[in-house]
C-alpha cells in the first residue's frame, strides 16, 4: 500500500486488542488500511489464541451498515473477537433517547384507578396516585402529591432506586421485586411526606430527611 | 345548540337514574327545554322512575334502526311541556346501538333542546361508550362509600381519556350523623380524592324512593331536602352560585318558631 500514514493503530493492553481508527480520513481510506493490517502485513501478531478486540472510531460516526464491515474485516480472523465498539460521537436521535432515559420524566395529572403510568428513568409526578392507579418506572418514582395507589420503582430490577411522596398512603409499594404493604415490614404510614427503599432485600419507609444518609448519591448516579 | 350532559358512576345502584329523572326534571322546572335519553339498553328504568313506562311506543334502537323517525319515539311529559323522555327498548342488548348512532341521535336532540340528560348504564363497557359518545359534559354520581368512590375515580380517568369535559360530582345518599361519626367517607375526604368540582350534595331521603315507586321525580315536590338538593344542582347548572345545603336539618327553637310563622 502506498497509503502515507496509519489509518489504524493497533495496540496491545491487558484487555486485548485496541484498534484505533483514524477519524478524519475517509471511510473506504479507513476499510483499505484495516484489510491491508489484517490481511498481509500484521499477520505474526494477528494470529495464535483468542484475543478480546476494542474498536475506537474517535471522532468518526459510523451506522450500523458500516460497523457491520469493520467487524467483518476483522472477523475473518477466527481468533479476534469483537469485543465493544466505541465512538465519541452519538447522533442527535441517540443523544435525544439518552437525555430521556436519565432525566426527569415530568407528569402532571393525577393517576387514576384502572390507569398505568410506566416511565422509562425516573418519574416526578406532579399530581395524585389514587387507590387503584399504579405508577411504574424504570427509575425511581417522585410523587408530589398523593400516593394512595400502587407504586413500582426499579422494574428493571434496580434496587438502588426509591418511592419518594408528598403523602405517602400506598396501597402496595414494590422495588425491584420486593413488594410490600403497609403495616407488614414498616408501620403504618402517617400519610407524611417520606421515601421507601431497600435494604438487604427489605423494604423500609422513612423521613425525607433520612434520605442523604441511605442514598446520598441518588441524584449523581447515571444510569 | 343545547349541551348533552351524560349522568354516570361506574357503579351500580348508586343513583345515576334517580339524579337523571331528578336533574332533569328540575331543569324543566326553571323553564330550559329537556330531553332525558335512557342509554341503559334492556334494563330500562328511567321510564319506570318518570311514570312513563305506559306511553312507550318506539325506542332509542329503533330510532338508530331507522324503524322511526326521532319525533315519534320522544314522549312529551304532560305534567311539563318542556320535557321529553326518548326510552331505552327492554328486549335488545348494549350492543344493539352504536357510539356513532348515539352521536348522532344526541346531535339532533341537541338542535331541538336545551338540555339532554343521558342516563347511563353502570359499567365502563359499550352501554358506558355509547352513553358518553354525544356528551358535552358529565355528571359523576357517587355515594360516601368506598367501592362507590373507587369506580368513579375509574370513570372520572375514562372520561377524561375521551375528552369528555372536565366531569362534575354528585355525592348521593349522604346521612349527615355517619359522616358526622366518621362512620361515612366525608363529602372532603372524597372531592380530596377524586379533585373534580363538587356540583351537589344529596341527602339520604326516603321521599326519594316514595316518588321513584309513585313515577313522580321528588323535585315536583317542595317538601324533602333531597328534592331542593336537586333543584340547587339545577341552579348550579344553569350557572348560578348556590350555597351548598347544611347536611343538618336544624331544629332549634328558633327554626321551630319560624316554620310555625311560615318563614321556612
Amino acid at each position: 500500500m502506498t497509503t502515507g500514514r496509519n489509518k489504524v493503530t493497533i495496540k496491545g493492553t491487558k484487555e486485548g486488542l485496541v484498534f484505533f481508527m483514524d477519524d478524519t480520513c475517509s471511510f473506504d481510506e479507513l476499510l483499505a488500511d484495516l484489510r491491508e493490517k489484517i490481511e498481509h502485513s500484521h499477520q505474526q501478531i494477528l494470529t495464535g489464541p483468542l484475543v478480546r478486540v476494542s474498536l475506537k472510531l474517535g471522532k468518526r460516526y459510523c451506522t450500523p451498515e458500516q460497523q457491520e464491515e469493520l467487524t467483518g474485516i476483522i472477523r475473518q480472523r477466527g481468533n479476534l473477537v469483537i469485543h465493544t465498539i466505541d465512538s465519541d460521537v452519538i447522533t442527535r436521535e441517540e443523544a435525544f433517547a439518552e437525555r430521556l432515559k436519565t432525566g426527569f420524566k415530568i407528569q402532571t395529572h393525577t393517576v387514576r384507578s384502572g390507569q398505568v403510568l410506566d416511565v422509562d428513568g425516573d418519574v416526578l409526578l406532579l399530581g395524585d396516585v389514587n387507590p387503584g392507579g399504579t405508577v411504574k418506572s424504570t427509575g425511581s418514582i417522585f410523587v408530589i402529591g398523593h400516593l394512595r395507589g400502587v407504586a413500582h420503582a426499579g422494574t428493571n430490577g434496580d434496587d438502588q432506586v426509591i418511592i419518594a411522596a408528598a403523602a405517602m398512603r400506598p396501597t402496595q409499594l414494590r422495588i425491584a421485586d420486593v413488594i410490600s404493604r403497609p403495616g407488614e415490614e414498616w408501620a403504618e404510614t402517617t400519610g407524611a411526606t417520606e421515601f421507601a427503599y431497600l435494604q438487604d432485600g427489605k423494604m423500609l419507609v422513612a423521613k425525607m430527611n433520612y434520605l442523604s444518609r441511605v442514598r446520598p448519591d441518588l441524584g449523581l448516579k447515571k444510569r | 345548540m343545547g349541551i348533552g350532559i351524560v349522568v354516570t358512576s361506574g357503579k351500580g345502584g348508586v343513583g345515576k337514574t334517580t339524579s337523571s329523572a331528578n336533574i332533569g326534571t328540575a331543569l324543566a322546572l326553571h323553564g330550559q327545554k329537556v330531553c332525558l335519553v335512557d342509554t341503559d339498553i334492556g334494563l330500562r328504568n328511567l321510564d319506570v322512575v318518570m311514570g312513563l313506562e305506559n306511553r312507550i311506543i318506539y325506542d332509542l334502537v329503533d330510532v338508530a334502526e331507522g324503524a322511526c323517525r326521532l319525533q315519534q319515539a320522544l314522549i312529551k311529559d304532560k305534567r311539563f311541556e318542556t320535557l321529553s323522555l326518548l326510552p331505552a327498548a327492554q328486549t335488545k342488548d348494549k350492543s344493539a346501538v352504536t357510539p356513532e348512532q348515539m352521536e348522532e341521535i344526541i346531535t339532533q336532540l341537541k338542535r331541538e333542546f336545551d338540555y339532554v340528560i343521558i342516563d347511563c348504564p353502570a359499567g365502563i363497557e359499550q352501554g358506558f361508550r355509547n352513553a358518553i359518545a354525544g356528551a358535552d359534559q358529565a355528571i359523576v354520581v357517587t355515594t360516601p362509600e368506598k367501592a362507590a368512590v373507587r369506580d368513579a375515580d375509574r370513570i372520572i380517568g375514562l372520561l377524561e381519556r375521551e375528552k369528555v369535559g372536565m366531569p362534575k360530582l354528585v355525592i348521593n345518599r349522604v346521612r349527615s350523623h355517619m359522616m358526622k361519626n366518621g362512620d361515612m367517607l366525608d363529602v372532603e375526604d372524597i372531592l380530596d380524592l377524586l379533585a373534580i368540582d363538587l356540583l351537589g350534595v344529596v341527602p339520604d331521603d326516603e321521599f326519594v324512593i316514595k316518588s321513584a315507586n309513585m313515577g313522580e321525580p321528588a323535585v315536583m315536590s317542595h317538601e324533602s331536602r333531597a328534592s331542593l338538593a336537586y333543584r340547587n344542582i339545577a341552579r348550579r347548572l344553569l350557572g348560578e352560585s348556590v350555597p351548598l345545603l347544611p347536611l343538618e336539618e336544624k331544629t332549634g327553637v328558633l327554626s321551630k318558631v319560624r316554620k310555625f310563622f311560615g318563614l321556612k
